[in-house]
């Protein structure tokens, strides 16, 4: 275990090392019987605290004993459970529910985190926090209200969006994710006229892909849900009222044609059915990069000439979703400056992003910004990659377990989630 | 070798038997016997030429060797394909005989009696009738004055060792500061010109005078040689601390990369937040490498957290930005340190502005260095 004592940088007295040594014979046992990483009890790293930052130590815990509940770990998984004391600790999306809750929705770095880590954990933060509370309040006859999610970028609204998108789905909700509404103005390679409606534009791909993620997340709700009205797709081939949502869902898959049109039926029927007396449910509409909706794509007609965001079905089929003409449930959205088209680098307040139309067509909402970590959540974050030694070797140079090394992650991250994890990522 | 003495002896002998015989003592028998002997000796050993062979027998050696001398002479073309010569026996008799003659007559000379003339005998009065200077004292090699000289110190310092009076002081001259002095100095200080071999050697032998046990004795000599270095730190100028209307500290620093000039504002007691033209750093930096350029003299001196910092830059790209605004933290951060600190920052190279610029592009090439494609024909 000499290789994971610490270089101190100040003198320590004798206490302290008595202390230190008594440490790390702790960590010794822990080592060897605690293998199991999904409910790990690690003893909190104190020499790197060290005893000159006191109030790093109320942060941290008084514990001294070796069977303390790590500080950076929760076992509280339950998103409607958790509450102020659990800020800035991890808690386990347990993997049962992983793939069936988040098919899509995750960001591409995270995804590849969990697949190295083994395991997901998400840090409770004080917006997803609110925007929890705020949801478990609200009374759902009146029409539904919207929530915003704004910051910086990388500052953590995407993995915010993701917590309280499983709340709804622990709640037993209805999730409607789109994972970036940003992939529907963009990278099309075909675009198809519609059917429906003749100056508007369907992009067959994207519909059945999201329709399939629609699939897994909502396995349960497709039977139940009965349809409400006759869809005609084509002379052949039409849906009849009383028939399943799923039936619905598993056209518009296979039928990679009318896949867009099913979106927007899928999309109608849940609009009608989610604040119903009779069976009914709350539905949740979780939307990353909702600023896409209403800007430029950078997709071109046959002519050369841009399409409005309008001219395409499923935009215009989730802007109906966002309106607040409908309720029994709620909106959660999220700017993304990351993939939206001629948007600059700077910007991330709401007006900004949104522009003229989305503003007056999302107001009013609730705002929610997501900031960056703040000195206890930093903490968190640190120790969580830093726990991964023991498991992972995730952060394998020396110097960062030292409180220098800390500060430097600091200085070079400025706290900043996502730069912290590429940082430790080949640290 | 005990061949080549007895050729020169026979020589010798022969010569002396030939001048010492008056003219009128020679008579016809003297001059027939003892005469034609001497005579063929000296024949054969006038032109002698040395040879040296192993033959066991002192004897045959001698006459071998005699013999030899004169076959090589004689027949020195046909010498390689005449291989190895083979003796009579009749030939070694008679050789041997002559030999014993010229013994008695040397005896003669020398009033011995001929019978007990041994061979020392022979060896002394050739010694006596050709003085040789080959084994005076005076033709002896002589080693060189330098070596007597130490040869004379090592005598010293055995006897000094002996007395027990011999210390190893080993206090040095104090080099640290000073250079030895240039060629053009040095040529100035001789008043001579001096080429550049010579001033390699007097580096070499000053430097070896240095390595000795007792140099600092000389310490004079040597300074005289050396010249002082200028300390660089106290070049530098460090502003005095300025205090804003709430008493807290703060500084500035300008530093120049390339194209890039940045200004920065160092405030104390901060919490290590840094604004760069009114954006925040991770920011305007997305670069890792760039954000550790600006981390680097506020790591090295251990205050990451300490300051404040408002910077303002313009021109060049993000690379030389970046250098530029680490340039400027380190001048400014200056006032806030001492003077050790200083020339530890000095030493890690964090207040050398980067003399680096673009390379003219000359004509006849496509840029600096590249030249254009090279056609074969």
């Amino acid at each position: 275990m000499a290789y994971l004592l610490p270089s101190l940088p100040y003198p320590t007295s004798f206490a302290n090392t008595v202390y230190i040594l008594f440490f790390y014979c702790i960590i010794d046992c822990m080592f060897v019987y605690s293998m199991c990483n999904s409910v790990c009890v690690v003893a909190q790293v104190r020499p790197l605290h060290g005893s000159g930052c006191g109030q790093q130590q109320e942060a941290v815990g008084m514990e001294t004993r070796p069977e303390t509940v790590s500080i950076f770990r929760t076992q509280e998984n339950d998103p409607a459970c958790q509450s102020e004391q659990h800020l800035g600790q991890y808690y386990t999306v347990p993997a049962s529910h992983f793939h069936t809750v988040f098919p899509h929705g995750l960001p591409p770095r995270y995804q590849q985190q969990v697949k190295t880590f083994n395991e997901g954990c998400v840090m409770v933060r004080q917006p997803a926090l609110e925007l929890i509370s705020h949801l478990k309040r609200a009374d759902y006859i009146n029409p539904t209200l919207r929530y915003l999610l704004y910051g910086v970028k990388g500052s953590g609204k995407t993995m915010s969006l993701c917590h309280a998108v499983h709340y709804c789905s622990t709640q037993g909700w209805l999730v409607l994710h789109i994972p970036d509404a940003h992939l529907w103005v963009k990278n099309c390679k075909e675009l198809l006229p519609s059917s429906y409606h003749a100056s508007r534009f369907d992009q067959p791909i994207q519909a059945s892909n999201w329709l399939r993620n629609f699939r897994t997340t909502n396995e349960h709700f497709l039977s139940k849900i009965k349809l409400r009205q006759r869809y005609v797709w084509t002379k052949r081939e039409s849906t009849e009222e009383g028939r399943p949502l799923g039936e619905l869902v598993d056209m518009g898959v296979s039928r990679v044609k009318s896949s867009s049109d099913v979106v927007g039926a899928v999309l109608k029927e849940l609009r009608l059915q989610a604040g119903g007396t009779e069976g009914g449910f709350r539905l949740a509409v979780a939307v990353d990069g909702v600023n896409g909706l209403w800007g430029r794509t950078t997709l071109k007609k046959e002519d050369k000439s841009p399409v409005a965001p309008e001219e395409l079905t499923l935009v215009h089929n989730l802007r109906k979703m966002i309106n607040n003409d409908w309720c029994g449930g709620a909106v959660i959205a999220t700017l993304s400056q990351t993939g939206s088209l001629y948007a600059p680098s700077s910007a991330y307040l709401p007006q900004e992003l949104l522009g003229e139309e989305g503003f007056d067509s999302m107001d009013p909402f609730i705002p929610v910004p997501v900031s960056l970590y703040s000195e206890k959540e930093f903490e968190s974050c640190y120790l969580y990659y830093l726990d991964h030694i023991h498991f992972h070797h995730w952060l394998q140079h020396p110097h960062s377990q030292t409180e220098e090394g800390k500060k430097e992650l600091i200085f070079l991250s400025n706290r900043n989630p996502s730069v912290l994890e590429r940082l430790c990522a080949f640290l | 070798m005990k061949c080549s003495n007895i050729v020169t002896q026979m020589q010798m002998l022969l010569l002396s038997t030939y001048f010492l015989f008056s003219p009128e003592r020679r008579t016809a028998n003297m001059a027939a016997s003892g005469g034609r002997t001497v005579g063929s000796f000296l024949w054969k050993c006038g032109n002698c030429c040395f040879n040296f062979n192993t033959v066991s027998s002192n004897l045959t050696r001698q006459v071998l060797s005699r013999q030899l001398c004169v076959s090589a002479v004689l027949h020195r073309k046909n010498l390689a394909a005449a291989g190895p010569e083979k003796f009579s026996e009749e030939f070694i008799k008679k050789q041997v005989e002559e030999f014993n003659i010229g013994k008695r007559h040397l005896a003669n000379m020398m009033g011995e009696d001929p019978e007990t003339f041994t061979q020392g005998d022979i060896n002394r009065s050739i010694a006596y009738l050709f003085p040789s200077g080959l084994f005076d004292k005076k033709a002896k090699p002589l080693m060189k004055d330098t070596f007597t000289k130490a040869l004379a110190v090592e005598k010293h310092q055995d006897r000094l060792r002996g007395k027990d009076l011999f210390t190893q002081d080993a206090k040095q001259i104090s080099l640290v500061g000073s250079r030895w002095l240039l060629k053009e100095e040095l040529e100035e200080l001789l008043v001579e010109t001096i080429s550049e071999h010579d001033y390699a050697r007097f580096i070499q032998l000053m430097e070896r005078l240095l390595s000795l046990p007792y140099c600092s004795v000389e310490e004079d000599f040597v300074q005289r040689y050396r010249r002082q270095l200028e300390i660089q730190s106290s070049k530098q100028q460090v502003q005095p601390l300025q205090y804003d209307q709430h008493g807290v500290a703060y500084s500035t620093g300008d530093g120049r990369r390339k194209t890039a000039m940045g200004t920065v504002l160092l405030r104390d007691s901060g919490s290590g937040s840094i604004s760069i033209n009114g954006t925040n750093y991770v920011h305007y930096f997305p670069v890792l490498q760039d954000r550790e350029q600006l981390m680097f003299p506020l790591h090295f001196m251990e205050v990451l957290g300490r300051f404040d910092m408002q910077c303002s830059v313009s021109g060049g790209g993000h690379s030389s930005q970046a250098g530029a605004l680490r340039l400027a933290i380190s001048r400014a951060m200056l006032s806030f340190l001492s003077e050790g600190q200083v020339e530890t920052m000095r030493q890690a190279g964090l207040l050398t502005p980067d003399p680096r610029i673009k390379e003219r592009k000359k004509p006849g090439q496509e840029g600096a260095r590249r030249k254009f494609t090279w056609k074969k024909r």
